[in-house]
This record gives structure tokens, C-alpha cells and sequence, in this order.
């Protein structure tokens, strides 16, 4: 039955030694009253053969789009043959966190490698092993800027509106408040900015490229920021990010972002990866399993999980966070999807995206009513004015096997094009808008 | 084990050295180094803190532990032992020299042992 | 062994993309960065020859015995990753409108009704990424609570000296503060010491049963009596079901929720610290603030429907997805006659073990235990000076992966042992007769013992070393 292994001779053979004839004897501690005769009110066990079927008939059910122009969050590019191989390899798959660091040496390296590459497209000093999301990474980044004297945060309304929903909950979970800078031109309003920040502002999150796609001044919005006294975290696409001055480089003090893009398929949210990543400064506030790298006796080169007193395991109610498992083996498929594309091949990823969304935003324009809605410059995502009844038009769309751009509440599409999205597609996208709008 | 005869400790293991303008040298002693083992951060209060009798004032880690440390005076903290963030491990090598915080405008103290009490003390913890 | 960037040769790479097929634009002045990140330069074969290395310095459930207690670390069935994996599942867009995603939410949905009746609980969200999320949400569900009901006083969690770190933390996380609740001599509930702590600031319990000890919670109904009469609520931490699934139920002892790890009951892989999943369960009267959109049925159509009243949101979309799947079909293999079997021999293979190790070992459990049993060394240690971690460290050398050392906390060099149920006969034995060998070994040479491992690719890491003076990034 299911994955047991004791047949029934052996079954008997071990009660026999504990003093035990059967099996429910084992849990005669357990108060009778509450013993649930015949088990729990679901199916009968199957075979694989039929649940494989189950699957494979709901799978069926499903529309997988083959052409997606939607982005917000979760985003459509390559992934080499080779990334899903490495990460499903058994070990990788069905291990245990490596706190037994002699014999996870491969976890642990595969951990310190994601670190550093994380470094590398942040330009920060210290990253973690990951968090499970970029939501989730905004919001434990809030959370590390608080101390004594500053405890509230800003974020600005450019930000990913589910990365904002999740900074909010974390944030009234611990009591501190947010407050939220409106917009200008579908950029973080700089006067607003300024004007909302007091000497109670512990952190500013803003977003690059934000939500609607647009880049934002970080070096101006860090001077801002800093000189009154407040933290800068940045959310960054990491594909963007591979082409994009350094958000360290521009005064980041913490940088977190999904790593979805790098390797993982859509997977209707999850499992995706948050990553953070901070400056010297902040190394010890940095929430999660961090690998380092030592030596053994013998001078050999060996990683472990360092810095644990940090971590609930040690610091129980006085750590600052709980967080323990992540996204590990997630994390190994960004590095995988990186060390594959490399330096090149990741600038190639970004080029391209932006190449194409800057051509589909073009072609889109020509259509009366379809014109950008901010005038800002973009990387990959935009948002047009719609004119017809948006639902209506990613009706159409979806029916010729496209998975339009997202419609925005308040009205106006957020497009989305990646190095996936050919040129045939796009035209054929735009002839499809046409006819809806005609 | 090292009982240095001009401080005075607490139950809590830390010890206290008075200085000329009635401030007070606050650090852990030679028998909670070595029961805590090899250091590796020490989480530092910050100037202008008040401290107050038998509360936690800062925590030190060992690399599978954190243990907090309890201030045995009442006052506010006047300096921090800044270079104990690089080198920790001072705490395990001189941990009489290796002074925490020092505090001054003490308004009560924990009721304090001599070296003799002390070392008395900590053979029958 | 050398790390991707000492591989690195500059000017090698792989060819991934298709030439862009629309004229190539720069990006605006000012932007671009200088220099290209320090991403290593590499061929695929070289990335393959990586992995393969870093693979073979990994210990998977598939190389042995790995009886992490308070871990559940079984077996992973293949068929969950083939399920998961199926291309109808993996390529859909988190924004996809409902209609184009029913397979996918009847899957959802099926998990959440199942789990739902496993734990007694009237509804489930599958959006906790871990089990440590979980916690939060089941936290935060008493936090929203009490707030509705302006009943703001109740700010303390009471949580036993043997929890998870995890229990305090998210306590913690959550503007609370944590009542630590002392043991009885038996490592269970002292039921006058939790008389005396409840009160009108309670604003919970959380308790795991079986212990993290090993033990049921004989008591857990007038436990969690006691702590509804004092107007507080009970949370069941579910890190320990794999002992009673299937065979009762924390709705019926008195839980108000419950979170779940399904990498550990439900069979879903740990992939060396993650995905998990934390699915939440809860009772009705709390179904209204659970965070996420939740999943319901309307006649054969399955849709999100947000609660006004949902605390809001842990994620940005809907929780470990793909990980839920691989749950649903290890519950679809065992079903309704399987899942208390399971647990069963769970059960039967850790009293089995522990009485084979009895005969050396002193074991903090008297009687029968549950699913894991907890050893002490803090005598040999003392007297022989051979201390939990010299144990452990000797079992990496015998191909076993070592139990959990040093918890729980309220057992003096504490071993802390879960075979599972899916270990045969056979490997207990083996497993029993090889930890003997190594005690007594040890005992005789306490010394030797302390340079064990001796057989993996490293010794003992300098771990001091390491927390000094952090190095976390290659440079």
C-alpha cells in the first residue's frame, strides 16, 4: 500500500518485539474518543496509472497560452535544456537544508554560488540563500530597516500593487505603518516623496523598472532619501538588472526582486524565489540562511551555513524573523539559468526584451487609441490606453491563442514582451487589436 | 579561572568596575566566557540607552548560541567597546579588559559580590 | 573544489536565443551599467561537469538512511514530480483569467477540501510558501481575530520550552509576546502551570502533538479547553502530523487552526531548504480573514473570491503551486484506508528502532513513542566525553545522514531520531546494529571520536571561523 515497506511477516515480527499484537495498539495513548474510525473522509487509495490520468485530464482543462504578452510579476523567457536537468538531479531534489555541511558540501557551494551571483547583479555586499518571493523579500526588507528611532516605511504606488498588499501585511502584523507615495506621470512623485518622509521613515521601497515598466531616478531618489536619514530598498528585475547600472551603485542600501525570470516557468505563482541582498552595513539584519566559506582541519575549502545566530533556530522570540525554509532548490535554478547565460547571454535576454517591447509599443501606437500612457522610457512592460472594452479584447485575443497584456484597474493595458515573443507574433498581435478596435 | 580582586560581579555573571567619575565598566566574566564558549558578534547597546537593574542590555553569540547579557546597574549608557564588533573573541582571550558599555548616572545597583563570593558562587552553579 | 567563477574563462558561452528578429535599441543614456556583471563564462558542458560535482558532495534521500527528527524527511515518490511537471500546469501565467485555469483550481481545490478533512479543519489556503509562513498566517488569523472583536488586550502566545524556534519567532513577528510555558518531568504540559498563564492577554496557544519529544499530548483536550475559556485561541503546528495522520485529527482535539508542511507529512521534496508548502487550515468562524484569494466551487466551475475580511496577503500570487500537486497525488495514493497505515508504521518503525537502540542508548521516551524518540548523551558526554555531535558526526561516515542534534532544547545533548515509514525492517536493523558499533567505539576511544567524519570530502568545519569573519560571496 502507498510507499510502506514492512510486509506482513515483518510487521508482526516488530510487534512482537515491542509486546505489541497489532497495529492500532501503537496508538493507544492517544485519547479513543478522538480516533478517527475508517480514516479521514476522502477517496480510496489509487495506483499510479490512475493518478497519473487525474492529472493529466485536469492538466487538459487548463489553456497554456502559446503566445503570453503579460508580464506584472511573472515573466516568459527561455530556459535552456539544461537547467531543469541539472536542478532535478535526485540529491539536489530530496535533500535536507544542509546543516550536516560534510556531506552538503553541493548544496552549500550551489547556495554561496547564488550569493555571489545575487551580489554581482545588485551590486550589494552580503545576500541570503533566498526568500519565497520578491513580495515576501520586500516585505522582510521593511522590516529590517525599523530600529529604535525610526519605525515606519514608504513604498511608492509604482511599485508591483501585490508586492505592496504583502509589505502591508508583514507591516500590520509587527504594528509599524506604511504609507504609500503617490505617482506622477507613472513615476514615484519626487515632491511627494519628500514631503511624506519624517524622521519616523525608517525605509523608501521603490521599484526598477517599476510596475508599469518605466525606470525610476534611483540616484536621485537615494540622494533624497539619505539625506534624510531614511533607508532605500529597490525591487529589481534581475533580467533588467543584468543591463541596468547597479542598484548599489546607485545607493541602494537593500535590493530584493523575483527570481522567476531566471529559469522557472510560469507555474501559476509558484515556486518562484525571492532574493535580498544589503550592504556591509545591514549584513547582520539580513533575514534567512546565509552560506560562508571556511576550512576544515585539514585546510580544505568547505562551506556552512554561518551567521545562524541570527536565525530563529538560535534567537527563538528575539529573532527578527521566522523565516527558515526558502527556495532553495529555486535559487539553484537561477544559478543554473545564469552560469548557462552567463554575462553575455543575460544582457542578450534584457536587449532583446526591451528591443521588443520598445518595437510592439510602436506598432501598437499606430493604432488610434493604443498610445503609451506615460512618456517615460520603459524596459519590457508598458502601459497603452485601451479603447475598446479591455475583457472584450483579451477575449479575442485569447482565442487566437494569445495571452494579452494585463488590463489595469482605472483602466489602460499593461503589455509585456521578452526575447520569446517573435516579431511574426507581434504583428499578429497588433492586427488582432485592430480588428477588436475597428 | 581569573577572579580579579578590584571588581565586583553579579549572579548574572557580568562584572563591574568603577571608575573615578562614578560611572561603572560593565563586561561578562572569566567563568561565562569560557561556559559560552568561542564568540563571534557581539550585539552591542547603543550610547544614550537607559539601562536598568537585572534587564538584558545586549547579547553575545557563539556560533550556535546567543546568550543575553543582563546589566547589574541602572543608568544610561555613556561608551560602547566599539572594538569588540571586529574582534569578538578579546571576550575569550581578556575578558576583564574586554569592557562592554560603560554607564554612568547610576541611580541602583544589583546586589553585587566581592572576587571571594564570586568565585564561591560560580563552584556551586 | 573550484567555484563557477574559478571555472570561468573569459569569452566562453553557451548559445541559448534566437537572433533578435526587430532592430536592436540601446537603452537609454545614463542607465546602462559600466561593466557586465561578474557572472562566470562558461560552456555547457562545463556547467554539466559542475553540477555532476557539486551532485556527487550532496546526501539525498535516495543515498540513505536519513532520520531527521521533527523533519519527516521520507521518500519522495517520482510519480508527484511527474505530475507536476506536466506542461498543462508549469506554463500557466499567474494572471490568466479563471476560465483558462480550472484544471489547475479543481486541483487546488481538491488539495484544500482533502487536507481540510485529514485535519478537522472547515478550510484550507495553500498560499504559506514553508511551514514558518504558515506559522505567520495562523498568527496573524488570531491577531485579526481578536482586533475585530476590539478584544486588543490579547497580546501573549504561550509556547512550550520544547517548540520549534519558529513559534516564538513568528510570535514575535507578529507584535506578540511569548509566554514560555515550562515542561512537566514527563516533556509534557504542565497543566497547573498553564492554568496559571492564561488569561485575558492570551491570545493563544501553539502547541505541536505529538511534542517535539516524541509524545502525545494525552491532556490536548483539556488543554485546549483551558485556553478557549480564557478567551484565547489554539494553534496546531503540523511540523509532527505524520504521527496521526489519518488517525485523528487536530480540529477534533479543540485546534482553531492548524499549518501544515506538506515536504513533511505530505512527501513533497525539501530540495536542500526549499520549496515547501505551509498549507493553513482553519475552523469557520476564522475562514473570513484567511489571507489570498481563496478557492471555492459554484455548481462545476471553480473560482477566487476574496474575503473584505482576509488579513491580505504572504505572497504575491497563490503559494508554492506546483508543490501542492505533488501532494495531492501522494494523498490520492494513499487515500482513506492508507493514510492512517501510514502513520501507523511511521509509528511501529521509530518504537521499533528506538527499542533496538534501547539496549545502549538512553532514550528520553518512556513507553511507547510516537513517530520520533529523542536520545540523551548529556551522560556520556559528561562522564566520557563523548557528546551528541561526535555520534552524529560518526553516522556520516557510515552512509546515514546524522538525526537532528541539539533539540529539543530541554534535553540535555539531545539526538532526535525519525525513521519514517518508509524504511523497511531490514535497514532498521542494520541502522540499529551500525549506531551501536559507533557508541561503542566511541566509548572506548572518545578521542577518535572526535575526528569523525572521517570518510566525506571535508572534516569538521571551522564554524567559528566562519562566523567571525564572514566571507558570503566570492570575490
Amino acid at each position: 500500500m502507498g510507499y510502506l515497506l514492512n510486509t506482513e511477516s515483518q510487521q508482526r515480527e516488530m510487534l512482537a518485539a515491542l509486546g505489541l499484537s497489532s497495529l492500532n495498539e501503537l496508538h493507544r495513548d492517544l485519547p479513543e474518543s478522538l480516533i478517527l474510525r475508517g480514516g479521514p473522509d476522502i477517496p480510496g487509495g489509487a495506483g499510479e496509472q490512475a493518478i497519473l490520468e487525474s492529472f493529466e485530464e485536469m492538466a487538459a482543462k487548463n489553456t497554456v497560452y502559446p503566445v503570453i504578452f503579460r508580464g506584472a510579476g511573472a515573466y516568459k523567457h527561455y530556459i535552456p535544456a539544461i537547467v531543469p536537468e541539472m536542478v532535478n538531479k535526485e540529491r539536489f531534489k530530496t535533500g535536507y537544508t544542509p546543516y550536516q555541511a560534510e556531506v552538503s558540501q553541493g548544496t552549500l557551494q550551489s547556495i554561496f554560488e547564488f550569493q555571489t551571483m545575487i551580489c554581482e547583479l545588485t551590486g550589494m555586499d552580503i545576500s541570503n540563500a533566498s526568500m519565497y518571493d520578491a513580495a515576501s523579500a520586500a516585505a522582510e526588507a521593511v522590516a529590517m530597516c525599523k530600529d529604535k528611532k525610526r519605525k515606519s516605511a514608504l513604498v511608492s504606488q509604482s511599485v508591483n500593487p501585490r508586492v505592496i498588499d504583502t509589505i502591508k501585511t508583514y507591516s500590520w502584523a509587527s504594528d509599524a505603518a506604511v504609507d504609500l507615495v503617490p505617482t506622477t506621470g507613472g513615476l514615484t512623485d519626487m515632491d511627494a516623496l519628500a514631503q511624506k518622509i519624517t524622521d519616523d521613515t525608517a525605509s523608501v521601497t521603490i521599484q526598477q523598472p517599476n510596475f508599469f515598466g518605466l525606470f525610476e531616478d534611483v540616484r536621485a531618489i537615494a540622494e533624497l532619501v539619505h539625506g534624510r536619514g531614511a533607508k532605500l530598498i529597490v525591487s529589481v528585475n534581475p533580467i533588467a538588472a543584468s543591463v541596468l547600472s547597479a542598484p548599489g551603485e546607485c545607493g541602494a542600501d537593500i535590493v530584493v526582486g523575483e527570481g522567476q525570470p531566471l529559469g522557472i516557468p510560469l507555474s501559476f505563482g509558484g515556486p518562484y524565489v525571492g532574493f535580498i541582498a544589503a550592504k556591509a552595513d545591514l549584513s547582520r539584519r539580513i533575514p534567512g540562511r546565509i552560506a560562508g566559506e571556511t576550512t576544515d582541519a585539514q585546510g580544505r575549502r568547505a562551506f556552512v551555513l554561518t551567521l545562524q545566530a541570527r536565525e530563529q533556530h538560535i534567537r527563538r522570540e528575539t529573532a527578527s524573523s521566522n523565516i527558515c525554509s526558502n527556495q532553495a532548490l529555486m535559487a539553484m535554478t537561477a544559478s543554473v539559468y545564469m552560469a548557462c547565460l552567463g554575462p553575455g547571454g543575460m544582457q542578450e535576454a534584457a536587449k532583446q526584451s526591451y528591443s521588443k517591447a520598445h518595437y510592439l509599443s510602436e506598432q501598437l501606437g499606430k493604432i488610434p487609441g493604443f498610445g503609451l500612457r506615460y512618456d517615460a522610457e520603459f524596459f519590457h512592460e508598458f502601459v497603452t490606453e485601451c479603447p475598446v472594452d479591455a475583457a472584450k479584447l483579451m477575449l479575442h485575443l485569447g482565442r487566437n491563442g494569445i495571452l494579452g497584456g494585463l488590463p489595469l484597474e482605472g483602466g489602460g493595458v499593461l503589455w509585456c514582451a521578452t526575447e520569446m515573443n517573435s516579431r511574426k507574433d507581434m504583428d499578429r498581435l497588433v492586427s488582432l487589436c485592430r480588428e477588436v478596435s475597428a | 579561572m581569573n577572579f580579579p580582586e578590584n571588581l565586583k560581579y553579579s549572579k548574572d555573571h557580568e562584572w563591574v568596575q568603577y571608575t573615578e567619575s562614578g560611572s561603572a565598566l560593565v563586561g561578562i566574566s572569566d567563568f561565562a566566557q569560557s561556559q559560552l564558549g568561542a564568540l563571534v558578534f557581539v550585539n552591542l547597546p547603543e550610547v544614550g540607552e537607559t539601562v536598568e537593574v537585572g534587564e538584558r542590555f545586549c547579547d553575545v553569540e557563539s556560533v550556535k548560541a546567543v546568550s543575553d547579557v543582563y546589566s547589574p546597574v541602572t543608568g544610561t549608557v555613556k561608551a560602547v567597546n566599539e572594538d569588540l564588533q571586529d574582534s569578538p573573541e578579546t571576550i575569550n582571550s581578556d575578558p576583564y579588559g574586554a569592557w562592554i558599555a560603560e554607564i554612568e548616572d547610576i541611580t541602583a545597583t544589583d546586589e553585587l559580590m566581592s572576587a571571594s563570593e564570586y568565585e564561591a558562587f560560580c563552584k556551586e552553579v | 573544489m573550484k567555484l563557477l567563477f574559478e571555472k570561468s574563462i573569459q569569452g566562453r558561452s553557451g548559445k541559448y536565443l534566437s537572433e533578435c528578429d526587430v532592430p536592436m535599441l540601446d537603452l537609454p543614456s545614463g542607465l546602462e551599467r559600466e561593466t557586465p556583471p561578474g557572472l562566470p563564462e562558461l560552456a555547457e558542458t562545463d556547467v554539466s561537469r559542475h553540477y555532476s560535482a557539486l551532485e556527487s558532495r550532496t546526501f539525498g534521500i535516495n543515498d540513505g538512511f536519513y532520520p531527521l527528527g521533527s523533519c519527516t524527511m521520507k521518500y519522495n515518490p517520482k510519480i508527484n514530480e511527474k505530475v507536476s511537471s506536466l506542461p498543462g500546469f508549469t506554463g500557466l501565467h499567474p494572471l490568466q483569467p479563471v476560465d483558462s485555469v480550472q484544471g489547475m483550481l479543481e486541483a487546488l481545490y481538491l488539495a484544500d477540501t482533502y487536507l481540510a478533512q485529514i485535519t478537522g479543519m472547515d478550510k484550507m489556503t495553500l498560499q504559506p510558501a514553508a511551514g514558518a509562513h504558515g506559522e505567520f498566517a495562523g498568527l496573524l488569523l488570531f491577531k485579526k481575530y481578536h482586533e475585530e472583536r476590539g478584544d486588543t488586550a490579547r497580546t501573549k502566545v504561550i509556547v512550550p520550552d520544547s517548540a520549534h524556534g519558529t513559534n516564538p519567532a513568528t510570535a514575535s513577528m507578529c507584535g506578540m509576546s511569548v509566554v514560555k510555558l515550562p515542561s512537566g518531568g514527563d516533556g509534557c504540559i504542565d497543566m497547573e502551570k498553564l492554568r496559571a498563564v492564561v488569561g485575558p492577554d492570551t491570545a493563544g496557544i501553539m502547541l505541536t502533538n505529538p511534542n517535539t519529544l516524541g509524545i502525545f499530548e494525552s491532556n490536548i483536550l483539556e488543554i485546549t479547553k483551558i485556553v478557549h475559556e480564557a478567551g484565547g485561541l489554539c494553534y496546531y503546528d503540523g511540523a509532527n502530523l505524520n504521527a496521526i495522520a489519518g488517525v485523528m485529527r487536530p480540529g477534533d482535539m479543540g485546534f482553531d487552526c492548524i499549518h501544515l508542511n506538506l515536504h513533511k507529512t505530505f512527501s513533497t521534496p525539501h530540495g536542500g531548504g526549499g520549496p515547501g508548502s505551509g498549507a493553513v487550515g482553519c475552523k469557520d468562524f476564522l475562514i473570513k480573514y484567511l489571507p489570498g484569494p481563496q478557492i471555492n466551487k459554484a455548481g462545476e466551475t471553480y473560482r477566487f473570491e476574496a474575503s473584505p475580511q482576509s488579513f491580505g496577503n504572504l505572497l504575491a500570487f497563490y503559494g508554492n503551486a506546483l508543490t501542492v500537486l505533488r501532494a495531492l497525488a501522494f494523498i490520492m495514493a494513499y487515500g482513506k484506508d492508507g493514510l492512517p497505515r501510514m502513520s501507523q508504521h511511521a509509528v511501529l518503525n521509530a518504537n521499533y528502532l528506538k527499542h533496538r537502540l534501547s539496549e545502549r542508548f538512553r532514550i528520553f521516551n518512556r513507553g511507547l513513542c510516537m513517530h520520533e524518540f529523542v536520545i540523551s548523551m548529556e551522560r556520556e558526554a559528561k562522564e566520557h566525553g563523548v557528546a551528541a555531535i561526535d555520534m552524529a558526526k560518526s553516522f556520516l561516515d557510515n552512509g546515514m545522514m546524522a538525526p537532528t542534534m541539539y533539540f529539543p532544547l530541554i534535553v540535555k545533548e539531545a539526538l532526535m531520531v525519525e525513521p519514517t515509514e518508509t524504511e523497511g525492517k531490514e535497514t532498521l536493523d542494520n541502522v540499529a546494529d551500525i549506531y551501536i558499533r559507533l557508541y561503542d567505539e566511541a566509548m572506548a576511544n572518545p578521542e577518535a571520536a572526535k575526528l569523525f567524519p572521517r570518510n566525506t570530502v571535508i572534516g569538521r568545519p571551522d564554524e567559528v571561523e566562519a562566523a567571525r569573519n564572514p566571507r558570503v560571496r566570492y570575490k
